[in-house]
């Protein structure tokens, strides 16, 4: 039981919130159809946390939030000129932007050997959710003890109160972001600030996308995002119940993934472990399977069900 | 420098040549099929396409290396890497068409959760402790440098195939791409064609792998693409510069990789792709952002100006601010707003030439409504001379009586 | 420089007055130069061919679409400070109507300026959502989900939504686009009725031979403003000519502007 206080706990609880974070904005964000936006933000946090090791020598936490803020906010500027300016359709300009970005910061990192330094591609794609242990988690008693919690690894406070903070967010800005979602221009007539909420929602995508990069990686911010919200949008059509279905999807994936990584080869007679967030992604992705199945408002209310010969769009 | 000139010239050794060609025609055969994906509004699906790989690539890799004790076979990796990627792409055409979630939410979680499923396989392979598992994520950001000879042979051939591919049915793609409803009354099986345009992205994708790695391969069928629309609007000049741009680029990043030893080419690639764009949005002269915005500037200039001076004819107070500081700087109005003489003058002209316009679109309310004139260029130039002569009569009768 | 007031008491008092409003994309004006100053109390149609800027001309009024030139008021004020007083409903085929709410949830979004983030929609707000949508004849379907409504439906909602504004000037874009004839007699209805309350409405209308009988003022534009005032001055041959070119034919045109029904009182 020590083991699973010491081991366990903790990257569960930083997975579970940082899933439910996620799924929280992700509802908004398939409605508006800006799914890939976080897609876009969780890459580049690499190239901005490269870039201010570059700048400051240190992997201290502050530096590399910074430095992955600021490329958020480049990329989001960049996509935002490329579209308006370039007359260039959204998607593709999130293309141009993100992968550009992207390949500035391996190209800097390769560029300077990053030897000895404890980053590269692989870390930034999938984390290291399994290192965060508590060593003082020694028994439950522990979890009395100021000072054996004073020894929690710090990314736990960090994901917790970006949680708050992104859940103060939607309950605040609620009637505007749904009002925004639903008919920006609406929204503008009746001084909604339809733009400001977008780019608030935007901000609070980045803000989670980068704290959570650096506990768990990129690859479970992407599937987060996306994943339990799409997955709740064809169980439900009220919105209340949706951001219900979403959070339990989030939590779910997180716990059910992070059992099966660590006891799911045990229990084939495996002596290896997994990763953890990879399997936590892949077990979102099965739950999103099984509600494109099954779920009860699956289907388009404008489809019909018959069969076009006309591809989509 | 030397060395960056001496691959540039190709006469960096046979391996790096061929590198160089091959990662040329990935490129220009990335643009190419790029190009119709962005007419059709798709681009991020290969985003999807390339994270799908990673399973494949995977359990290719497991099942080679557990046959031949050695997983790093290009070929194998490649199959391996197109089945799971067209599965993660009918997993999209599936979402995104029989559910009610957007293609966007499809891109989104197919990516993510089959990229998940890669690292999974990852990790297990680490633990198996079998050989070769370090060139495994060379796939990720892309490796040429300890590339074989006949691997570089095998990706060269296969992008000059479907270079070929593309072009022998751009006509095709064209149509599907710009009405696709059109197309299928012509007899195209507008399906079909949309299919083979995803799975010649699919194949794209899979050969570059090696070279840009996974995650940027996305990339080089975006940004040539994006870059030649900035050129032309004619859609087969701008497939044409896209697989120029695209060929230019891996031409560019593979020999600048040469510069220097444990230099990733996938990102140089990318990145000179991405300075042929900047370049092109910034000063393409039809849609580059200084272009347009000085034109822009010029109209809004013209509209201020006109209002002013049509305003200063009818002694109307101006409050516009804009309107103002353009009407001083032309010395038509002095500090106190009053009008000096030339402002009287232009002030005339101006409203005498827009009572001409008014006129005309009164007696030729067809014409006015086709030939859509706004009225601001000066009408000698827009209308015939005696177009404006009959105007000017009308207006002005020679028995006087002006107003 | 602050402008110097402005005096001129019709522009004060009328719900929105435009002066010299100009709108473009790129270099090619969608909207230029027009003047309105729309009366109080007036039922008015803004009618022009496609493409000649109408619902732009709203948009850059409401300031959803940037303005290159111009000025807007509402009574008196600029629309920032008045915003409370215009409810606006925007084009059907604007939303996505497969968005996760009820029909009651839309028309809640009408009382948006009322509540403030820490409140609950309670029992009065939903009553009020209720009486709305009754006056549109929907209050039996205030539970269904809105991709379940048929199109002339979905504009009834859409109008429930603008009452539940109470709004002095409502400006509707397009409200008989692709409805039923039973919904467009409804939206008229209310429309009017509205108007007997001494409210006044704007609106984007696209059928000519209707203008007669639905409306009072008339706004002709075709990327100007080509005539305005009462239907009976206003919406004539010559104008209509001017504003459509060679697009209306002779018979048509006369049809339209002679049709012989009691101008809308």
């Amino acid at each position: 039981m020590s083991d699973f206080l010491m081991l366990s706990l903790v990257p569960m609880l930083i997975a579970s919130i940082i899933a439910s974070t996620c799924a929280l904005l992700g509802n908004f964000l398939v409605l508006r159809r800006q799914s890939l936006i976080g897609d876009a933000i969780s890459h580049v946090a690499l190239p901005g946390i490269v870039a201010s090791f570059l700048i400051t020598g240190t992997l201290a936490a502050t530096a590399m939030m910074v430095g992955a803020g600021v490329a958020a906010l480049i990329t989001v500027a960049m996509i935002a000129l490329i579209k308006h300016l370039g007359r260039v359709e959204s998607s593709a300009a999130m293309g141009v932007a993100f992968t550009a970005i992207f390949a500035l910061g391996v190209l800097m990192l390769e560029w300077h050997g990053a030897s000895g330094v404890h980053l590269d591609v692989e870390h930034a794609l999938y984390g290291s959710l399994e290192s965060l242990i508590w060593f003082e988690g020694h028994d439950w008693g522990a979890l009395l003890d100021r000072q054996a919690l004073a020894d929690l690894p710090p990314q736990l406070p960090r994901v917790a109160w970006v949680g708050l903070l992104v859940a103060g967010f939607v309950t605040v800005a609620w009637r505007p972001l749904v009002v925004g979602s639903f008919d920006p221009e609406f929204a503008a007539s009746v001084r909604a600030h339809p733009t400001l909420v977008d780019l608030l929602l935007v901000a609070m995508v980045a803000i989670t996308a980068i704290a959570a990069f650096e506990a768990v990686g990129s690859i479970i911010v992407i599937a987060m995002f996306i994943c339990p919200a799409a997955a709740a949008r064809l169980m439900t059509n009220r919105l209340s119940a949706q951001l219900i279905w979403s959070q339990v999807f989030a939590l779910l994936s997180a716990i059910l993934g992070y059992v099966l990584s660590g006891y799911g080869p045990g229990w084939l007679g495996f002596e290896a472990s997994l990763s953890a967030a990879g399997m936590i992604a892949s077990v979102a992705g099965l739950i999103l399977l099984l509600a494109c199945l099954f779920g009860p408002q699956r289907r388009h209310h404008d489809a019909s069900g018959e069969p076009s010969l006309m591809p989509e769009r | 420098m030397d060395v960056w000139i001496s691959a540039l010239l190709f006469s960096a050794g046979y391996n790096t040549s061929l590198v160089t060609l091959g990662a040329m025609a990935l490129g220009a055969s990335a643009g190419m099929i790029g190009s119709f994906i962005l007419l059709r509004k798709r681009s991020l699906v290969s985003d999807a396409i390339s994270h799908a790989t990673l399973p494949g690539l995977a359990l290719a890799f497991i099942l080679t290396a557990t046959l031949t004790g050695d997983g790093r076979w290009l070929p194998g990796l490649m199959i391996g890497a197109a089945l799971s990627a067209t599965f993660g792409l009918w997993c999209v055409q599936a979402i995104s068409s029989r559910t009610r979630l957007g293609e966007d939410a499809a891109i989104g979680a197919v990516l993510s959760t089959l990229f998940g499923l890669g690292v999974v396989l990852i990790t297990a392979i680490q633990t198996m402790n079998i050989g070769g598992q370090a060139g495994l994520t060379d796939y990720l950001v892309g490796s040429t440098a300890g590339m074989l000879a006949a691997e570089a042979q095998l990706i060269a051939l296969c992008a000059l195939l479907l270079l070929l591919a593309c072009f022998m049915f751009r006509r095709e793609f064209l149509l599907v791409c710009f009405d696709a409803e059109y197309a299928y009354t012509t007899g195209i099986r507008t399906r079909r064609i949309d299919m083979l345009m995803l799975l010649l992205l699919l194949a794209v994708t899979v050969i570059g792998l090696k070279v840009t790695g996974l995650i940027l391969i996305v990339a080089l069928t975006i940004i040539p693409p994006v870059t030649g629309r900035f050129w032309t609007n004619r859609p087969l000049h701008m497939v044409a510069i896209a697989s120029v741009c695209g060929a230019l680029a891996g031409y560019l990043g593979v020999t600048l990789s040469s510069i220097r030893s444990g230099l990733p080419t996938g990102p140089l690639i990318v990145l000179s792709a991405f300075m042929l764009f900047a370049l092109s949005l910034l000063l393409s002269p039809r849609r580059g952002i200084v272009a347009k915005l000085a034109a822009h500037q010029r109209f809004k200039t013209q509209v201020h100006l006109r209002q002013g001076l049509l305003s200063l004819a009818r002694h109307e107070a101006i409050y516009d601010g804009l309107t103002l500081r353009i009407l001083k700087r032309h010395g038509y109005i002095r500090r106190d707003h009053v009008p000096t003489p030339s402002g009287l003058a232009a002030a005339r002209d101006a409203e005498h030439e827009e009572q001409l316009w008014s006129l005309y679109r009164t007696l030729y309310p067809d014409e006015a409504a086709y030939a859509g004139y706004v009225g601001l260029e000066p009408i000698g130039q827009c209308l015939p001379p005696d177009t404006i002569m009959a105007l000017e009569m009308r207006r002005y009768p020679p028995q006087g009586g002006a107003s | 420089m602050k402008p110097p007031a402005i005096h001129d008491p019709a522009i004060l008092e009328s719900p929105l007055a435009i002066q010299g409003l100009t709108v473009s994309y790129g270099q090619n004006p969608v909207v230029y130069s027009v003047d309105f100053v729309t009366p109080p109390g007036s039922l008015t149609a803004i009618v022009g061919p496609n493409g000649a800027g109408k619902s732009t001309l709203l948009k850059a009024a409401l300031g959803i679409v940037r303005r290159l030139s111009g000025e807007v008021l509402v009574y008196g004020k600029p629309y920032a400070q008045q915003s409370q007083r215009i409810a606006y409903v925007p084009q059907r085929n604007s939303v996505d109507w497969d968005f996760p709410a009820t029909v009651l949830d839309v028309v809640t979004m009408g009382l948006f300026r009322q509540l403030r983030w820490w409140q609950f929609t309670r029992r009065k707000h939903r009553d009020t959502a209720l009486a709305c949508l009754a006056r549109v004849g929907m209050e039996s379907f205030a539970d269904r989900q809105i991709g379940q409504l048929s199109g002339g439906q979905q504009q009834r909602v859409f109008l429930a939504r603008a009452l539940a504004q109470q709004a002095d000037l409502t400006i509707l874009d397009e409200p008989f686009a692709g409805v039923d004839a039973a919904t467009e007699k409804a939206i008229v209805e209310v429309l009017k009725s509205l108007r007997q309350q001494g409210k006044t409405l704007l609106c984007v209308h696209h059928d000519l031979t209707t203008v007669r009988d639905y409306f009072d003022h008339v706004l002709l534009v075709n990327v100007r403003r080509v005539a305005a005032g009462p239907v009976d001055e206003a919406f004539t041959e010559s104008a209509l000519q001017q504003a459509y070119g060679g697009r209306l034919g002779a018979l048509q045109l006369e049809r339209i502007v002679s049709v012989n029904s009691t101008p809308g009182a």
